[in-house]
């Protein structure tokens, strides 16, 4: 089975203390710390335990900055065979439709039975590269995957849907799928795995090799338009509750009665 | 000069982030540390992705990388939990020894188990009688026939109760002027007639380490269980120095930061009189002094490992990076606790367990007076 998992570099804003750029189109990321998006390391995770079960290769693939490589370089340590970068400065401020515009043309170059993609990305949360990809590619797609079965040249996958429910859906290969956490348990990447890709070769592809034109994406064929990101203001609703602990206590499990939190 | 890290000590340095902060768990940590129990569980892992012994050649398991590397690691596991961190930091122990000095056999033997979880290593030197200073053991062995004969107390035995093999400096030549060099050292496994360790007692911090006294009376092992040359054992044991004490310098640095992340954590977040801690000049301050204080020691012991591993043996630079590290290990934590006030002082809260595991790094693998004699000694030669 051959398979291709998007991978993306972002930053970790979870305990950060996020402030925006002056422009207000984006935050400042200069004291953040970057990794590999959360949603991507769980399609690299599944797509590495696929090909260990059935066969067939790996390969990991980004739109970034440079430093991106750093996250194909773990997802190699992890047991993808081989990695592919997309030179950036075309792309550079490109919507979800570019973006997935240029991994179809990367997805066009060899023959995958897979395509996946984190379910969505933590920085910017669109949750559209994948579908889009989809619809670029022609191909099925199954959105929010918590688990895969082959079974010959179909898979079976079931979706996380709210109120605990999940759904099972048949798909013919070729197929796009995002995944949502907790599909796995990703494994840690070892020494061994890191020794093992230290003198790797990841190619960095122009827009031309994927078959994107000049001004065919970036942010002037931007079908979104970002207007910029705030961060709102405290809302009246919240309420600081004051008082010995047990008080406090005590006036929370109330409120949340009030609500119909608790019976 | 380049103080970059290169790709592939980046991705080491992330893995071990990533490992500890996936299974370092807060509340695991609080129950060994309670126990006195060594993290079993999460050492078979490290080992498993080749967290130990990676500066093993790889034809004994390694992964042919230097002290640095270990020393990169050691700092994220130290980083996330002090106690965890150190334990892992330990458990090969004087291993580096027999990497030097062993036989290929020894090393086949002991390396590949030690790197690969089945065997746990110590390092026996310190005596009741003889502590800081190892010039003379009342620890024998003696040759009989085709074995070594082992005879005597060691103690404050990191690993003492835990380890499966013993790298024990012995006496072999008691006639020996002076005495160090008379001294040669013998490998006893666990389970050897004649052996037996006990904790040494309650600690104060590295609780999840053993620290134990070994007794051998009458402990029999092959001849073929002498570490490198005999009557070399004392020159063994000081080179090793070179690299263990880099190595407790980075779990040093790696107990810092990490009381400084928490610190700064809390400071940010805690209000007082209207405002945030960390909006107050006082407490300003004090970050500035531990962050200095901090990458002043980090640099230190990455230059101490950088040189140790291109095979430039300076015992100064070590020294200086060991006494350093543990002072500032010692002076962050303590800052950390205060800037959490009370709750700093909670078990709970974390940097009271970061504080009491810093202040052995000022300690063990040489006091800090013991790394100024050696510092001094290179400036002013002995009369």
């Amino acid at each position: 089975m051959e398979i291709l998992v998007c991978v993306k570099r972002v930053p970790d804003t979870a305990d950060a203390e996020v402030a925006l750029r002056p422009d207000g189109r984006g935050i400042r990321e200069e004291d953040l710390a970057f990794g590999i998006n959360e949603w991507d390391n769980y399609a690299v995770e599944e797509a590495i335990r696929l090909k260990e079960k059935h066969g067939g290769a790996v390969t990991v693939a980004t739109i970034g900055p440079a430093e991106s490589e750093d996250v194909l370089r773990r997802c190699l340590a992890m047991g993808a065979d081989d990695a592919v970068m997309i030179d950036e400065a075309s792309f550079r401020g490109a919507d979800p439709y570019g973006i997935a515009r240029g991994l179809a043309g990367l997805a066009r170059r060899k023959a995958y039975d897979l395509v996946l993609a984190g379910a969505l990305a933590g920085d910017d949360g669109y949750g559209m590269t994948g579908p889009v990809l989809a619809g670029y590619l022609g191909w099925p797609h199954a959105t929010l995957v918590t688990s895969i079965e082959v079974e010959g040249k179909k898979i079976a996958v079931a979706r996380e849907l709210e109120g605990g429910l999940e759904e099972i859906l048949a798909v013919e290969l070729p197929a796009v799928l995002t995944i949502q956490t907790g599909i796995n348990e990703p494994r840690y990447v070892s020494i061994m795995g890191i020794r093992k890709v230290r003198s790797k070769d990841i190619p960095v592809l122009a827009p031309a090799d994927i078959g994107v034109g000049a001004g065919e994406v970036g942010e002037n064929a931007n079908l979104l338009r970002s207007l910029g990101l705030s961060t709102p203001p405290a809302g009246a609703e919240a309420v600081m509750l004051k008082g010995a602990p047990a008080e406090v206590a005590q006036r929370i499990l109330d409120i949340v009665k009030e609500r119909g939190g608790v019976a | 000069m380049d103080f970059e890290l290169t790709k592939e000590q980046k991705d080491i340095k992330q893995a071990a982030s990533d490992f500890a902060e996936g299974e370092f768990d807060k509340d695991l940590a609080m129950q060994l540390e309670k126990e006195h129990a060594f993290p079993r569980a999460i050492w078979k892992k490290a080992c498993e992705l080749g967290f130990v012994g990676m500066h093993f050649p790889e034809e004994y398991g390694g992964q042919g990388l230097g002290v640095f590397e270990n020393a990169l690691v050691v700092e994220e596991f130290c980083r996330r939990d002090s106690g965890i961190g150190t334990a892992l930091a330990l458990c090969d122990f004087a291993s580096e020894i027999l990497m030097r000095h062993g036989t290929k056999g020894q090393k086949e033997r002991f390396l590949a188990a030690i790197a690969s979880g089945r065997m746990i290593s110590a390092g026996c030197f310190t005596e009741p009688n003889h502590g800081s200073d190892i010039t003379m053991m009342d620890t024998t062995a003696v040759r009989d026939g085709d074995e070594w004969v082992v005879n005597g107390t060691k103690t404050f035995i990191t690993n003492g109760c835990i380890a499966d093999c013993f790298i024990v400096l012995c006496q072999t030549d008691p006639a020996a002027k002076p005495g160090y060099r008379g001294q040669s050292l013998i490998l006893v496994e666990k389970g050897a007639a004649g052996i037996e360790a006990a904790e040494v007692g309650d600690k104060m911090g590295i609780r999840m380490t053993s620290t134990a006294e070994v007794s051998f009376a009458s402990v029999r092992v092959p001849a073929a269980n002498l570490i490198g040359e005999e009557g070399k054992g004392f020159y063994h044991v000081l080179e090793f120095f070179d690299e263990s004490r880099a190595e407790i310098a980075a779990t040093a640095v790696g107990i810092a930061q990490g009381a400084f992340d928490r610190a700064l954590d809390y400071a940010k977040q805690r209000e007082q009189f209207g405002q945030r801690l960390a909006d107050f000049q006082v407490t300003q301050h004090k970050i500035a002094d531990m962050a200095t204080m901090i990458d002043a020691a980090r640099l230190l012991t990455y230059r101490a490992a950088w040189n140790f591993d291109r095979g430039k043996i300076d015992p100064k630079l070590t020294s200086m990076a060991k006494y350093y590290a543990g002072r500032a290990a010692v002076a962050v934590t303590d800052e950390a606790v205060q800037i959490l006030g009370g709750y700093g002082y909670i078990l709970e809260y974390e940097v009271e367990r970061f504080y009491r595991d810093a202040k052995i790094t000022e300690i063990y693998e040489g006091t800090k007076e013991i790394q100024k004699n050696t510092i001094a000694g290179t400036f002013i030669k002995k009369k």
